[in-house]
């Protein structure tokens, strides 16, 4: 039986909708919501969506059920009313600085309040001026533009698993927030930048790096190279009313070659380089019995969270750096000489779809003892478009250019990456042979490719198990199982983003679905289109081992193409002073007290500990404090006196540790 | 109980609160009053402490206590005054009374705690207390009906009382 719900008097089929405003815009009524995302748990904090329903009366449509024969009204007098009081209400406290704001073309309440035909705002301020957010490399945190829709919280919490910014406050005072108010730079934030993504306003916006762009370009002594990841070819149209599934690699290029960019390269060909040198990183742990699963290292915002998180799982990542990190080392090395310029005079700008990019290129490691850096800018794609536009070029108009070798020379391979499961599919393609894996004519491995959050595949013939998932809560559920064992894979890909790269928050803002996957779909034709599909194919690849790294993963290939991660701590100062002396010369204790030293013991020994110093007099000569992690947790429980780090700590033998120290200075 | 070891009990009593409420989320808001009994605030590294055992962010945990007006994040002074202004309370002559005790205290609405810790003056939204409205309480003591003038005299004589323990 076919169920119907009446939307303005008219007959809407009522099949699998959860919410009246779904079904709504089956009836093509667009109910305005800031709050309302399908991805996210529905929250009805906007109000804007409210609806009246024949008996019942006003009604939040996001958060409520259809029945059979619901009679709703999208636009009666009542409702429009409230809207407009709600939006009112919004703008009197909003900063209005909208020319000025990076979000003006795409604001949801410039585009909300513009429908519902607002003139004047009846109201006054009533919020105070925030401070705004600066610390971060990557985003910029306005809580003045806020309209506290509680998106960013969501996606930070439900898909991210992170929730380094919540609620804070209460009434006229509550305001998104990092925990005590910090800065997202020094909280747990990895700088996915979905929350500036999902923001309907200017709240949180990608940090422009665009000045420093400019200074470069516009330095006659400087030389300045542009990398392009894979997934801002598939995006970057948008920004120029260009469908999304328009080709616009050539536009673009020829468009920074107009901008003033000397010579413009393709990341693709470093992601070559990744497929070379991490196939054969993996190659050589599964024969020689190395830590598995190898876990891809492209993400930085997934580093950083492995960092943060997963500490016993860190010789797991591939020592491979990223494919941005890698061209910038190569770029550095080479180019000098090829394009006869000084090493300090070449500037190296990314165009990336991702906000990480930018703290990943300011990593300490990837800056080399001369103080240069191997990438000096990253910018997002959202930002190479406005310099396009700054410029005046027209962007549709302009006829295409191809990258320049050759590092601009990348195979189909390279060009996936920028999807979930392409660095998977681009290495499997690499070691097909190697593990006897049937592929296809149209080289196509269809097991790894797909929309899924977690996507299993298993290959020849049992001998080669691979995971795919992307989003951090999916890749956090996936690292518990194989810490627990309770999993077992021999590759795992990890990418932060939904839908990986094409789905950065560094792409221009995403209204649709449809978007989305038209971005995944062109940048898998563009494979289809290439001459050559696989890394090992790639003649430049073959120059550069012959030129400079010999062979994959050697030492030349270690010191330039490869890194090393540490545990890194949540908050700043996530570790907890419990006894302080004051003694010049005194030994530090450290107790782990993190979930799995405390279930071996480590409270207790914390405790004993305290009162063997309490009871002896000893406090001026240590300093005790609880902490988190100290990376070990298969060894726990974990404690630290001076420099000695004891795993499996037993009480008898660190009190006996602690009674040598103090016995070394009560003389 | 030597002061250098202070530190090391409240830390073991924020252990034992954290156990008795079986370190589960949903306990979230009596660990935080019991925590907050112990350190009369809730200070910073031991909210961190709190999430990060209980498998909550940070900021979650921020925003709880940030939430109820119960909570402090900021150390308190000894004795602790607050003064209702809920609706009754206001009706009947409350703002009076918090202007007499700022003026006194030279606190303000953003300055709650006097520079030498002694007092603590806030605000609460209702202490469902409405028939003895406006209600004063100072140090878990309820004073109902009081004018500026009481309130006042309440201040004076914890004066005496701290001067004659000094």
């Amino acid at each position: 039986m076919e169920k119907y719900v009446y939307i303005n008097d008219r007959p809407v089929l009522w099949e699998e909708e959860i919410n009246i405003l779904e079904l709504a815009r089956k009836a093509h009524i667009d109910i305005p919501t800031f709050c309302y995302h399908s991805d996210l748990s529905v929250y009805g904090a906007c109000r804007l969506c409210m609806v009246e329903v024949e008996g019942r009366g006003l009604v939040t449509s996001c958060s409520t059920q259809p029945f059979e024969g619901m009679r709703v009204k999208t636009h009666t007098e009542q409702v429009l009313k409230l809207r407009k009081t709600i939006v009112e209400m919004l703008l009197a406290n909003h900063d209005q600085n909208c020319p000025q704001c990076s979000r003006a073309t795409d604001c949801k309440l410039r585009d909300i309040s513009n429908r519902l035909n607002i003139g004047k705002v009846r109201f006054r301020q009533t919020r105070e001026f925030k401070s705004v957010d600066l610390g971060s490399d990557c985003l910029v945190r306005d809580p003045n533009k806020c309209v506290l829709c509680g998106d960013c919280v969501r996606f930070c919490d439900e898909i991210q698993s992170i929730g380094a910014i919540d609620f804070a406050g209460r009434g006229l005072e509550v305001n998104v927030a990092s925990a005590y108010g910090k800065s997202l730079a020094q909280v747990d934030c990895v700088n996915c930048g979905q929350c500036a993504a999902v923001c309907p306003t200017g709240a949180i916006v990608v940090k422009s790096d665009i000045p420093q762009a400019w200074t470069a370009i516009h330095d006659p002594s400087k030389t300045v190279v542009a990398q392009i990841a894979p997934a801002v070819r598939v995006a970057l149209g948008e920004m120029f009313g260009l469908a999304a599934n328009d080709m616009t690699t050539g536009k673009m290029v020829a468009a920074m070659k107009i901008i003033g960019f000397d010579q413009v390269y393709d990341t693709s060909f470093a992601a070559d380089l990744t497929v070379v040198e991490e196939a054969n990183e993996f190659i050589a742990r599964k024969s020689k019995g190395g830590k598995l699963p190898i876990f891809t290292s492209c993400c930085p915002a997934w580093v950083k969270f492995a960092e943060q998180s997963f500490p016993s799982l860190l010789d797991n990542l591939s020592s491979c750096r990223s494919p941005q990190q890698m061209f910038g080392a190569i770029a550095k090395e080479r180019l000098p000489k090829l394009l006869k310029v000084d090493k300090k005079d070449l500037v190296v700008v990314s165009i990336m779809p991702c906000t990480a990019k930018k703290y990943e290129c300011k990593r300490p490691e990837f800056t080399r003892e001369d103080g240069i850096p191997d990438v000096d800018i990253a910018l997002t794609t959202q930002e190479i478009g406005r310099m396009i536009k700054e410029a005046g070029i027209d962007f549709e108009s302009v006829e295409p250019e191809s990258f320049d070798l050759p590092m601009g020379f990348a195979t189909g391979a390279g060009v996936i990456f920028g999807n979930s499961g392409g660095v998977s599919e681009a290495v499997l393609r690499y070691a097909a042979d190697k593990f006897n894996i049937p592929v296809p004519e149209n080289i196509v491995l269809q097991e790894v490719r797909g929309v899924s959050g977690l996507r299993e595949a298993t290959l020849a013939d049992g001998n080669l198990k691979i995971a795919v998932v992307h989003g951090l809560r999916n890749a956090r559920e996936l690292c518990d199982k194989i810490v627990a064992g309770e999993a077992e894979y021999d590759i795992v890909e990890v990418m932060a983003c939904p839908g990986g790269c094409t789905g950065g928050a560094g792409q221009p803002i995403v209204l649709t679905h449809k978007q989305r996957r038209d971005r995944t779909t062109t940048l898998y034709h563009a494979d289809r289109t290439m001459p050559m599909h696989r890394a090992q194919d790639n003649p430049f690849i073959h120059e550069l081992y012959d030129e400079l790294l010999i062979e994959p993963n050697s030492h030349k290939a270690h010191e330039l193409l490869h890194t090393a991660y540490r545990h890194r701590k949540r908050i700043d100062d996530d570790e907890l002073s419990i006894s302080t002396g004051d003694a010049k010369d005194r030994c530090q204790i450290r107790v782990c007290v993190g979930t799995s030293c405390y279930l071996r013991g480590s409270q207790d020994i914390l405790a004993k500990t305290l009162q063997l110093v309490e009871e002896n007099a000893w406090g001026n000569y240590f300093d005790i404090a609880a902490t988190f992690c100290s990376e070990k947790c298969d060894k726990g429980p974990n404690v630290t006196v001076g420099d000695k780090v004891i795993h499996r700590a037993e009480l008898a033998h660190i009190k006996q540790l602690i009674t040598e120290e103090a016995a070394r200075r009560v003389k | 109980m030597s002061t250098q070891y202070s530190a090391a009990h409240s830390f073991n009593k924020v252990m034992e609160i954290l156990d008795r409420y079986d370190r589960s989320e949903n306990k979230i808001i009596p660990i935080l009053q019991a925590v907050q009994e112990e350190y009369r605030y809730l200070p910073q590294e031991v909210l961190t402490f709190i999430a990060t055992s209980l498998g909550v962010s940070p900021a979650r945990l921020y925003g709880v206590a940030t939430f109820y007006s119960h909570f402090s994040l900021e150390p308190k002074g000894k004795h602790i005054i607050k003064m209702c202004d809920g609706t009754a309370c206001h009706v009947r002559g409350s703002s009076k009374v918090i202007d007499a005790i700022r003026d006194r205290l030279k606190l303000s609405a953003k300055k709650i705690t006097t520079d030498d810790m002694m007092y603590t003056f806030e605000t609460v939204s209702c202490l469902g207390a409405c028939g003895l409205a406006p209600v004063l309480v100072v140090d878990d003591e309820i004073h109902g009906q009081i004018t500026p003038e009481q309130a006042l005299a309440l201040i004076d004589k914890i004066d005496a009382e701290e001067k004659e323990n000094a």
